[in-house]
């Protein structure tokens, strides 16, 4: 009995970030008449949110390590002006433009990096210098102006959707088969993880929980991709996204540098004596920010089909909040990446649903801050009581 | 004399954290104006206790009753302790390091009329708790500049300007070397005179047997029974601690000590801001194959300071000399390279170097090794949890589980875990700093047994510690460090206690 209760208490704590998302999600669909879940609106949540829920894969890294980065959506911008110079004044290859700005997306992280691991300039001086400095750059190359249109290929990023090679009609027969296949897999992994803990005497939750909880993971999958299907089919910009987010669980849970990652910002010394080379993992966290606020940019550029000076303007703020409400700490050591996305897609999905309900800016940044302290504040009450 | 009345009473506490019963129906009764001793192996629940007492787990978080002065009590946080003059003084202290003797003496108290701090009475009524506790120091002083021995006295002052009755000192002396210690010991013994009891808990059973009126024993979260002054006996608390009797305090050994592969030579470090301050003059030494190697000094010798800096540069970038292992050079110059050529260093601050707090056993353990049980960088997350398995039988690390959160283990077991973690890392030269600080005897011997075993496997041991009976007990040759030096070198057959003092104290800059 005991023991069920506690169980039920730690799977409660893990998952209550999932049960906010769903809830306000359900919030929403009642508000708005159901227009939240149609098939076209959920493309639109996608497509509105990847730029943000990219840079908070980014975040999350730097927040575990015990930092923050204020510049992201500066470098966002500024990179997409970059983008724009190639592209567009330059006539660049859209494939090789990329390519050139995913690296100096690295050079600045790079640039960030080197200031904050080796000289030890806390990085939310050097990210504040930043956030101007590129903002002011992002003026400089733009000359203050809009520049657009990107070629058509290069928009694909943002706004193209998988091919459907079996020519489906009403519906998209290639994304329906991925839906499948990807949740089989998460139920194949969900399955050896169990069989895994069981081999070595683990506490599992019960047999029917356990089932009810891949029901659930197919359901909510297929679900997902028909709905998706019933529109244009899988946004190329979903693809990217479910790539980045598998990749980045993956270094994070189970490789030695997220090992390394956690060390750092859960004690640096111990981990420094360790033989972890903390400079060198703080350095490269800060690269990888940088690369992915590139991306971040890129993509944002594309969607607007256009680099303004104004892009990513508080894009900073809304990825550490996603962070925040994703349940890191600011003291660092603690976060997931998976937590980072949920917590960007409370704040996407609040942002939507606001929209459609018509709600102005100012109470919607009004009510995104409300929401991230309560967030915060669940978490740290339910983590005090248990 | 006055009669004996008890101060304070703990009936049946019983006090539970998720998945271990930390303490079983403990009670625990202090007799007015005494010293009490509480002794236990590490993780019997002695601290726990302690906090339920002072209000650090809050009424209601625990069963049973505590009577303070006849009264019932039931506090909700520390604060309502210290009104009624329970105070703690944790196994951590708790000072400010930034701020001034004065200044940390009355934090949270402070001498001030409608909120405005009265800087001549704080500084005047500092002095008078600095005399009353032999402190010489001034109370502008700022913390990080004085040893942990007067910051233990300062934790006892800041005590006394609450009004204290009943003071409480969790391992106060674990981090003192035998000179702060003694003084310590005087003044509780001094303020006892003057009326004030308290409790203290300690691994150090000499300090015990020397202050206490009364030891009550705790073993797995239960109270085994309460020794009265008379019958206080180093073995007759091990004997209650342990459930039997511990005839030898060090495990017999036959060395097997082979040629030497390990030496450090014209070693030279200086510290990391000020520059031109030289902490370790000059160092030679040398290890063999299977030779257990001690370092004796007073604190503030340079040993810590040694070892660090030879464990990849850990201490300051300026420092100078060369290191031959097997007759070849070393470039040790980063933490990575020095475990790649296999030497390990456990910290004398576990919490500090040593452990990810937040991070659970496993995870700790196997920090430092990491490709031992990855593939490609992949961790293999089986293989880890075997390791630290099998690491928890060996070295008895008592916690239900090796996914329990570090942070939430009692210091000795903290202390294994830190020790597992290098043990795994399967070093050739191992170099414990303190590696039996605030360790129950029957744990120490576990200590010691697995630096025999691991000498008898042909490596090389270097220990640095201030308990002179455990160097002498332990080591096969031993140096004497002093101001940075190495002022002796005595064979153990020569290892006296005076001899290692009279090294200890000369210094030859
Ligand atoms: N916050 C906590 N959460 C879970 N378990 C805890 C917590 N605090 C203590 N424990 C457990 O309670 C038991 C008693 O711990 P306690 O710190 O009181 O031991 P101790 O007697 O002071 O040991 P030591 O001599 O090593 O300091 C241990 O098994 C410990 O792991
Ligand atoms: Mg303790």
């Amino acid at each position: 009995m005991n023991s069920i209760t506690s169980l039920l208490k730690k799977n409660l704590k893990q998952s209550s970030m999932v049960i906010a998302l769903v809830l306000i999600t359900l919030l929403f669909q009642v508000l708005t008449d159901g227009t939240l879940l149609k098939p076209l609106n959920i493309t639109n949540l996608i497509l509105q949110n990847s730029y943000i829920l990219i840079l908070a894969v980014g975040m999350v890294l730097v927040i575990i390590t015990g930092h923050i980065d204020l510049s992201v959506g500066s470098v966002a911008a500024f990179v997409g002006a970059i983008s724009a110079i190639l592209m567009i004044n330059m006539e660049m290859n859209p494939f090789l433009a990329t390519i050139i700005c995913l690296a100096v997306g690295a050079l600045i992280g790079a640039w960030q990096g080197f200031w904050i691991a080796y000289v030890g300039i806390p990085a939310f001086i050097v990210t504040l210098a930043g956030m101007l400095l590129f903002r002011g750059l992002t003026l400089v190359v733009l000359q203050g102006q809009s520049i657009a249109p990107y070629p058509e290929s290069f928009q694909k990023i943002s706004n193209g959707f998988l091919p459907d090679f079996f020519g489906g009609t009403d519906i998209h027969i290639l994304s329906i088969i991925i839906g499948v296949a990807v949740s089989l897999i998460l139920i194949g992994l969900e399955i050896k993880g169990r069989n895994n803990q069981l081999r070595y005497n683990f506490e599992v939750g019960s047999k029917g929980l356990f089932y009810a909880k891949l029901v659930a993971i197919f359901a909510v999958v297929n679900t997902f991709t028909y709905v998706l299907a019933t529109y244009k089919g899988l946004p190329n910009i979903l693809v990217i996204l479910f790539a980045i987010i598998v990749a980045y669980t993956f270094v994070m849970k189970k490789t030695i540098i997220g090992r390394h990652v956690y060390a750092v910002g859960g004690n640096l010394k111990a981990a420094s004596l360790s033989g972890v080379q903390t400079k060198k993992v703080t350095f490269g966290v800060f690269v990888n920010m940088g690369v992915l606020a590139a991306l971040s940019g890129l993509i944002f550029a594309a969607r607007l089909n256009a680099a303004t000076p104004r892009a990513g303007n508080l894009f900073e703020l809304d990825a550490i909040a996603a962070v925040f409400i994703g349940g890191a700490s600011a003291y660092g050591g603690v976060g997931t990446v998976v937590g980072a996305v949920i917590g960007g897609l409370v704040m996407g999905v609040m942002n939507n649903g606001m929209s459609i309900l018509g709600l102005g800016i100012d109470w919607q940044q009004a009510i995104k801050g409300l929401v991230l302290l309560a967030a915060v504040a669940f978490d740290i009450i339910n983590k005090k009581k248990s | 004399m006055k009669s004996e009345s008890t101060i304070l009473e703990m009936k049946s506490i019983t006090k539970e954290f998720p998945g271990v019963k930390a303490l079983d129906n403990v009670n625990l009764k202090v007799v007015e104006a005494e010293i009490h001793a509480i002794c236990g192996e590490n993780g019997a629940g002695k601290s726990t206790l302690m906090k339920v007492l002072s209000g650090v787990y809050p009424y209601g978080t625990y069963e049973g009753e505590i009577l303070f002065k006849d009264q019932l009590c039931e506090f909700k946080d520390i604060k309502q302790s210290e009104d009624l003059g329970i105070v703690i003084i944790h196994q951590e202290l708790a000072l400010i390091p930034e701020l001034s003797i004065a200044e940390n003496i009355f934090l949270g108290n402070e001498q001030a009329s409608k909120g405005v701090i009265n800087w001549n009475e704080t500084i005047s009524k500092a002095r008078e708790l600095l005399i009353k506790v032999g402190l010489q120091e001034s109370p502008n002083t700022l913390i990080k500049d004085i040893g942990v021995g007067k910051q233990q006295l300062v934790e006892i002052a800041k005590a006394l300007s609450k009004n204290v009755k009943l003071l409480i000192l969790d391992e106060p002396t674990a981090a003192l070397n035998e000179n702060d210690s003694e003084n310590l010991l005087n003044l509780l013994m001094e303020l006892r005179t003057q009326g004030m009891t308290s409790i203290i808990i300690s691994h150090k059973l000499n300090e015990i047997k020397k202050v206490a009126n009364s030891v009550t024993i705790i073993r797995d979260g239960q109270s085994i029974e309460t020794i009265a002054t008379a019958d206080i006996t180093e073995d007759r608390i091990i004997n209650g601690m342990v459930g039997r009797s511990l005839t030898n305090r060090y495990p017999e050994r036959q060395p097997n000590i082979g040629e030497t592969f390990f030496e450090v030579k014209h070693w030279n470090t200086y510290h990391p801001i000020q520059s031109e301050r030289q902490i370790v003059k000059d160092v030679n030494l040398h290890i063999k194959k299977g030779e257990i190697v001690g370092i004796a000094g007073l604190m503030g010798s340079g040993r810590t300071e040694l070892a660090m800096s030879i464990f990849g540069k850990s201490y300051g970038k300026k420092t100078t000399g060369e290191v031959y292992k097997d007759g070849k050079q070393l470039d040790l110059s980063t933490v990575s390279k020095a475990i790649k050529e296999g030497i390990a260093y456990v910290s004398e601050d576990r919490k500090e170097y040593g452990l990810i707090l937040m991070n659970d056993i496993k995870e700790n353990i196997s920090l430092a090794s990491l490709n031992k049980i990855a593939s490609k960088n992949v961790i293999n997350d089986s293989k880890e949890y075997v390791v630290a398995e099998e690491y928890r039988t060996k070295m008895n690390i008592k916690t239900p589980s090796v996914n329990q959160t570090v942070g939430n283990l009692s210091g000795g077991n903290q202390q294994k875990v830190v020790l597992s973690k290098w043990m795994f890392s399967e070093p050739d030269l191992l170099i414990l700093d303190e590696p039996t600080r605030g360790i129950d005897v029957g744990a120490k011997y576990e200590i010691y047994t697995i630096m025999n075993e691991l000498a008898s496997q042909g490596k090389g041991i270097l220990v640095i510690s201030s308990e002179l009976p455990e160097i002498i007990g332990m080591c096969d040759r031993i140096y004497v460090m002093s101001e940075g030096q190495i002022t002796g070198e005595v064979e153990k057959a020569n290892a006296t206690q005076e001899v290692l003092m009279k090294y200890m104290t000369n210094s030859r800059g």
